[in-house]
């Protein structure tokens, strides 16, 4: 992207822009207080990826107008495909680039108290709830460059909350489509699940049509209290000239659950962050990822997950394949606090690299200052078995066939998990067509 | 399948540069039963894998043909859509994929595009079968072969046999490591395929599958060679006598004489 398309930056445009968006004042404030820490902050460090000359911040326009859609029918037919079409009512939000597109919400989850609704109505409809939670427990604003950026400018996303006790039985669905790389994707989703509640959320990025270079700045914040338990699918699918950083942070009370089955498929560069803060004693978080590189991107993608809680419990699996000339790698932290006794931190990390160009790293870590713990770690780098391939071919499956039974089979720990069947059904499809 | 002839003539096969089969002569005819046996290190495996086309292996000389056709020219998968089977000593484990959706692309990728086998009639024959071979139904809903036992997975060969129906399968050791219930289960499916649209060599240290299986034929193997032919009585002879005696015999014979 060329400098002269830079959208300029500064307090009066943040100012007229929140004032247009009808947001209260202290949402206005976060982000002027957001802007001004911008420029002394320094960009993200993911190991072993050099960003310096990525663009994540610049872009032609801040948002773009759309339309909203009269109905699910109205909903173009790539998102239909993510919809379990069968059931009866959806809990369902779906945005395009940065309209509220359309959102179901079912009379019993209104009746239960729960909150599901874009963002910006969010902050104006229940301050108490987002205030509270927007970038303060689990992503800090002055984390780095990109958080305070994406503070001060996000210009989308979905809040939901499900209030004490609740449990939630049919999973939301949230997708987020982007067809205009002019204006950038900076999303935002919080998810506050009260105490002993329970809630399963899917969330798919997709790009429609879009060809050109952009941008997405994408957060997800987690937060379980005590007792509650969550599941969090999501399947990125943004095409090959959209720069991505994706942030995804849990944080869980005492003996809560956060389940994490992320898809991450997008086609261009990215760097993606997913980390569980499991604060609470007995409180347990499971991280389950795949991943498909292919064509030139280079994808970084950093899993941690900190026991702070006593007894705590963490899990990160990984799965992914480089085919092509692309670049994955695979940073997987286990990090044990002093005082986390009896705390539990595990994971595995496995690469397939399917060509000679294709390069693939595993780099799992493995921090504890404790020393009543487990801890445990696997990581691996390598090829097609061709002991596999030779089995399945004396089947009778040819070459091309049996490589990618392998492959899916190699990736199906992490497709297995995701809730929503659809869902489950497009990634096993994206991941087909990255393979082929 | 009207059955199928395969011949093969000087075989010679190597691995890393070490040559292991030094010129195998053998001729498998529809419906005949073949067993080769032979000490620890004779090559009976290695004649199993290179038949199939097992990529660590080198046919350095010689020729295999089925029904005239040449299987060295052939792909693995080649091998197996021709007719030729191999229930291997060490199944490969693949994480995944489920054992059904294995044995339904096998079927498929030997019928074809468009003559796929319809999903009823699949998930009936697969039932079918694996109760006959007193398998647990469940198994079919597990990854190929992970965490199976020894006998699991040879059961799991066995299945897979049964409802591919090649025209020849080599069984390499599939009766070691199996208790005397699993080896019965495991020579009913085998005796279960005898037509004269099938036949089989069986690759094996001991006569005790042999009691279950009546080979037609039985060949000595030693060092990279069939040195001695018979019947089912040389299975018998081998399993009160060991083998010393063939050694003897042949140590005082010249080599020419040994492949006749």
């Amino acid at each position: 992207m060329t400098t002269d398309t830079q959208h300029s930056l500064d307090k009066s445009y943040i100012e007229s822009y929140s004032k247009a968006n009808n947001e209260p004042e202290w949402f206005t404030s976060f982000r002027l207080a957001a802007l001004e820490k911008m420029d002394t902050l320094e960009m993200p460090k993911p190991d072993k990826t050099k960003i310096d000359r990525w663009n994540f911040t610049s872009f032609k326009q801040h948002t773009v107008e759309n339309k909203a859609y009269d109905s699910i029918d109205a909903l173009p037919e790539e998102v239909k495909a993510l919809l379990d079409l069968e059931g009866e009512v959806k809990n369902l939000y779906v945005q395009l680039n940065q309209t509220p597109g359309l959102l179901t919400v079912s009379e019993k989850l209104k009746e239960q108290g729960v909150i599901f609704t874009d963002i910006f109505t969010a902050v104006k409809d229940h301050p108490e709830l987002v205030q509270k939670y927007f970038m303060t427990e689990a992503v800090k604003v002055d984390e780095h460059k990109l958080a305070a950026f994406h503070a001060a400018l996000v210009n989308g996303g979905a809040f939901l909350y499900v209030p004490k006790n609740i449990q939630v039985e049919e999973p939301i669905q949230a997708v987020f489509v982007h067809d205009n790389a002019d204006a950038p994707l900076i999303n935002h989703v919080l998810i506050v699940a009260d105490t002993n509640s329970s809630v399963t959320y899917v969330e798919n990025y997709l790009s429609l049509n879009v060809e050109a270079e952009g941008v997405a700045n994408i957060i997800a914040e987690v937060i379980a209290n005590d007792g509650a338990n969550v599941k969090f699918g999501a399947v990125d699918t943004l095409a090959s000239g959209i720069t991505t950083y994706v942030n995804r942070r849990g944080y869980t009370e005492r003996d809560a659950r956060l389940e994490w089955s992320l898809g991450l498929m997008n086609d261009g560069d990215t760097i993606s962050e997913n980390i569980t803060n499991l604060y609470g004693d007995g409180s347990i978080g499971d991280t389950k990822t795949v991943v498909a590189g292919t064509g030139k991107q280079t994808e970084n993608f950093t899993t941690a997950v900190i026991n702070h809680g006593k007894r705590s419990e963490g899990f990160i699996l990984k799965h992914g394949i480089a085919k092509e000339s692309s670049t994955i790698i695979f940073n997987g932290i286990g990090k044990i606090e002093h005082g986390a006794s009896g705390a539990n931190a595990q994971q595995e990390s496995r690469a397939l690299m399917l060509s000679e160009r294709a390069r693939a790293d595993a780099n799992p870590i493995l921090l504890i200052d404790e020393d009543d713990v487990q801890a445990g770690h696997a990581a691996s780098v390598g090829r097609v078995d061709p002991m596999q391939l030779y089995y399945l071919q004396s089947r009778g499956i040819p070459k091309d066939e049996a490589e990618r039974l392998i492959i899916h089979g190699f990736l199906a720990p992490v497709v297995t998990q995701l809730p929503i069947e659809g869902v489950k059904k497009q990634l096993t499809e994206v991941i087909e067509r990255k393979i082929r | 399948m009207a059955g199928s002839t395969l011949v093969l003539k000087d075989l010679h096969v190597s691995i890393e540069d070490k040559e292991i089969l030094k010129g195998v002569n053998l001729e498998i005819k529809p419906g005949e039963f073949h067993a080769i046996m032979g000490p620890n290190g004779a090559g009976k495996s290695t004649l199993a894998s290179a038949i199939m086309g097992h990529p660590a292996f080198e046919v350095t000389e010689g020729s295999v043909t089925l029904d005239g056709q040449d299987v060295l020219e052939m792909e693995v998968d080649e091998r197996a859509q021709a007719g030729l089977f191999l229930a291997m000593q060490y199944p490969s484990e693949i994480p995944g994929v489920t054992n059904a959706d294995f044995i339904r692309s096998s079927i498929n990728a030997q019928r074809g595009e468009g003559n796929e086998i319809p999903l009823m009639q699949y998930i009936k024959k697969l039932d079918k079968t694996m109760e006959y071979l007193e398998m647990d139904l469940n198994m079919a809903q597990r990854y190929v072969n992970e965490g199976f036992s020894g006998g699991e997975k040879k059961r799991n060969e066995i299945l897979q046999l049964m409802m591919l129906e090649p025209s020849i399968a080599i069984l390499d050791e599939i009766d070691s490591g199996l208790d005397i219930d699993a080896l019965k289960v495991v020579a009913k499916g085998i005796n279960s395929m005898r037509s004269e649209n099938f036949s089989c060599l069986m690759i094996t240290h001991y006569q005790r599958l042999l009691n279950y299986i009546t080979p037609d034929y039985v060949h000595v193997m030693m060092n990279g060679r069939i040195v001695k032919s018979g019947g089912p009585e040389l299975a018998k002879r081998l399993e009160a006598e060991g083998y010393e005696w063939i050694k003897e015999e042949l140590g005082i014979k010249d080599e020419a004489e040994l492949n006749a």
